[in-house]
């Protein structure tokens, strides 16, 4: 049955229905039971965020509080990965990443390949990730394309509950290593999730909205964004297609691919910085694979090539906007 | 308002559309219109149709402009007779407001879906209308009772209308108890008990039609009168390819074309249809299903059910799509050959599969003329 709940209750129930439905998977990260200095209170916190509220009282002692210690903890969990347990290892913010770097990308995305395909390791690393509660320079990044550029691991970027649910279903039963990123700005979004279990495959962009003029390509928070733009730009007359890339890596070109054949004009949005981003790679695969269709310039609407400001003002300029994105379209046509 | 202005508005068909784009007039300024004529086609984002008119009168205005979205309920057109002032009819139109759907409590205490158990199972249904003559529409292979969403409330005017998810389908349970029509037919019964409803109408889609036939051997007094719309079980040909695409489709791109077999007008598969298949046969437990129930409908079109229906004696109405590409009309032409005086039978012209969606006006006023 499908109801209205939030982003943050769809990966509360995701995690919840996994953990039932399959006893290898155990979540664990810091303060994940509840962080009010005892473990076992079943109303406790859940998390920095309180999305893993409730699950210690249903799933006992598969689900751990880890010490403040990421690059041991993230370790542990491509170890238990590696051995047979599906763990999902929450990761307060992206930015701490760095610490287990190794860990990510020397170890869990090369045991595939390294060991001729025979290791799996099917271990979920979910982490906040953007900028939009003055949360400052070092936990409000979108660090999405620097896990992108590594083969091995697979990054997922919900829009909306529906999405988080079903592709954080997928992440779990995926047996590679997946980089699962939430906006820590949608958690309170809400929208219609079935009650059932599903799945969203990888590589499967959705579009939002079919208009013919010009294509929008985002991801994460950006989506609502492109959103927003497309329909200002539709009571001018210009009737846009909104493609969700929903997954980064791998990433569903053909979709892009598809509508810019037939709009000729693209704008990708990224809340990353701007060198080296979602936003370059898509733009330089359109160029090279669809250039002949191209009408214009492709236009790329990211952050600037700045750390995150704190001051509400600043982080406000900082984070593209629709009025942004709609701008970006109408270059495209002049 | 004045009784002799007469508002065309934006219908509401099934309670999650928020608006409809006009594609077209039908009609022109300063035509007569009757009662039942084509005056609108609309598009929502499920699928597009036909608004009729359900009153009679000179149309002074055509206020919608094509390809632009209107909210439910907004002001299409007005009729008036012509003693009716332009004056008059400029004043209703500027003074016109869409009534606020929350105000609106006749239509916002019915609940869109219901819930029950059946066999331990979860059945999902819909409960619409009122009164002693009930209906009971049963969808096909892959559907939902969301498959009767342009006959449900036209059909609900006069008779108490009921469709489920079988088993296995919609937001009902993704298990089927026994898969077989045999089966089926017996859930279907059970549900009848569990909603308190003795005996019904009992309209058929596809498999749902050949559910209807089998529900005459196992429970003959619930089945008032049957009607079988592009029905299986009446003759040995299906279409496997469709079946087997159907199950094997894992994406938009995959899914499309199988689904664009339903219509006779391919376009009227909408991105948001195929999304909403692609959700449902991501649902954990439905790939079983669907790989459970087509396998049983491969190996059983042989079974022919209809002679125990003409048997029977029950009135029975057989609609179908002539281009129909799933189960081929022929059936239909076989069966009301063979029928006797018990069997009523209706060709669409311009309808495929789908023909409840295609034709629905027709449909509904054919099957609300076979009721009575």
């Amino acid at each position: 049955m499908a109801r209205t709940i939030s982003f943050k209750e769809a990966i509360n129930e995701a995690l919840d229905q996994e953990m039932t439905r399959d006893p290898s998977v155990i979540v664990m990260g810091e303060d994940s039971i509840g962080g009010t200095g005892s473990p076992g209170e079943d109303d406790a916190w859940g998390g920095p965020m309180g999305v893993t509220k409730g699950l210690y009282g249903k799933h006992g002692n598969r689900i751990m509080d880890t010490p403040l210690s990421e690059s041991a903890y993230v370790g542990a969990a491509i170890g238990a990965a590696a051995c047979g347990m599906r763990p999902v290892a929450e990761l307060m913010f992206i930015d701490f990443l760095g610490v287990c770097f190794d860990q990510i990308y020397n170890q869990a995305a090369k045991f595939r390949y390294m060991f001729g395909g025979k290791a799996e390791t099917p271990v979920v690393i979910r982490t906040m990730v953007g900028a939009g509660i003055n949360a400052a320079a070092q936990h409000s990044q979108m660090l999405t394309a620097i896990f992108t550029h590594i083969p091995g691991l697979k990054i997922v970027c919900p829009s909306n509950p529906h999405d988080a649910k079903g592709l954080l279903i997928q992440s779990i039963r995926d047996n590679d290593p997946v980089i699962f990123c939430e906006h820590k700005s949608l958690y309170g979004v809400e929208d219609e999730v079935s009650e059932e279990s599903y799945v969203i495959p990888f590589a499967e962009a959705n579009v939002m909205r079919d208009g013919g003029d010009a294509t929008i390509v985002a991801y994460g928070m950006m989506v609502g964004k492109a959103m927003d733009a497309a329909k200002n730009l539709a009571k001018e007359g210009v009737e846009c297609d909104v493609i969700d890339l929903r997954t980064l890596s791998p990433i569903d070109m053909e979709t892009v691919l598809e509508s810019v054949e037939n709009t000729g004009r693209l704008v990708v949005v990224d809340e990353s910085n701007p060198r080296c981003s979602i936003a370059s790679d898509v733009s330089a695969q359109v160029a090279q694979q669809a250039f002949k269709s191209l009408k214009a310039q492709i236009e790329m609407v990211t952050a600037p090539h700045t750390p995150v400001p704190f001051t509400t003002s600043l982080e406000d300029l900082y984070i593209p906007s629709a009025e942004q994105v709609a701008d970006s379209v109408r270059k495209t046509f002049n | 308002m004045k009784q002799n202005i007469i508002p065309i508005l934006m219908p509401k068909w099934g309670l999650t559309m928020e608006e409809g784009q006009v594609n077209e007039w039908l009609v022109t300024e300063g035509a007569e219109i009757s009662v039942g004529d084509e005056i609108i086609e609309v598009e929502t984002d499920k699928i597009s149709g036909v608004v009729e008119a359900t009153d009679a009168g000179l149309l002074r205005r055509c206020i919608a402009e094509t390809d632009t979205f209107y909210p439910v309920k907004s002001l299409l057109g007005v009729l008036a007779d012509s003693s009716v002032l332009d004056s008059e009819i400029e004043t209703f139109i500027e003074a016109y407001e869409i009534p606020d759907s929350e105000e609106d409590d006749t239509e916002e205490s019915i609940p869109q879906y219901l819930f029950t158990e059946v066999d331990g199972l979860r059945v999902r249904y819909a409960d619409r209308g009122s009164g002693d003559s009930v209906v009971l529409l049963l969808h096909g292979f892959g559907g939902d009772l969301d498959n009767w969403l342009f006959n449900l409330d036209a059909l609900a005017d006069k008779h108490r209308v009921l469709a489920l998810d079988l088993p296995g389908h919609g937001e009902s349970g993704k298990t089927i108890p026994e898969p077989s029509i045999s089966g089926l037919a017996k859930f279907v019964g059970k549900f009848l008990e569990v909603v308190g409803v003795s005996s019904a109408h009992i309209i058929g889609h596809s498999m749902g039609g050949a559910i209807t036939m089998q529900m005459v051997t196992e429970c003959p007094e619930s089945v008032k009168s049957l009607g079988l719309i592009c029905s299986s079980g009446l003759g040995p040909d299906i279409n496997s390819d469709y079946l087997q695409g159907f199950v094997d489709a894992q994406s938009r791109r995959e899914l499309k074309p199988v689904l664009q077999q339903l219509f006779a007008d391919e376009s009227l598969v909408s991105r948001q249809l195929v999304d909403d298949v692609l959700k449902y046969k991501r649902l954990d437990g439905v790939d079983d299903v669907l790989r459970t129930l087509s396998a049983m409908l491969l190996s059983t079109t042989q079974t022919i059910l209809s002679n125990k229906v003409i048997a029977s004696g029950k009135p029975t109405l057989v609609l179908w799509g002539e281009q129909d590409s799933i189960i081929p009309v022929a059936h239909a032409r076989n069966f009301s050959a063979s029928g006797g005086s018990s069997v009523e039978i209706e060709i669409f012209n311009s309808a495929g599969h789908m023909v409840q969606m295609e034709k629905a006006n027709d449909v509904n006023r054919r099957l609300l003329n076979f009721f009575s």
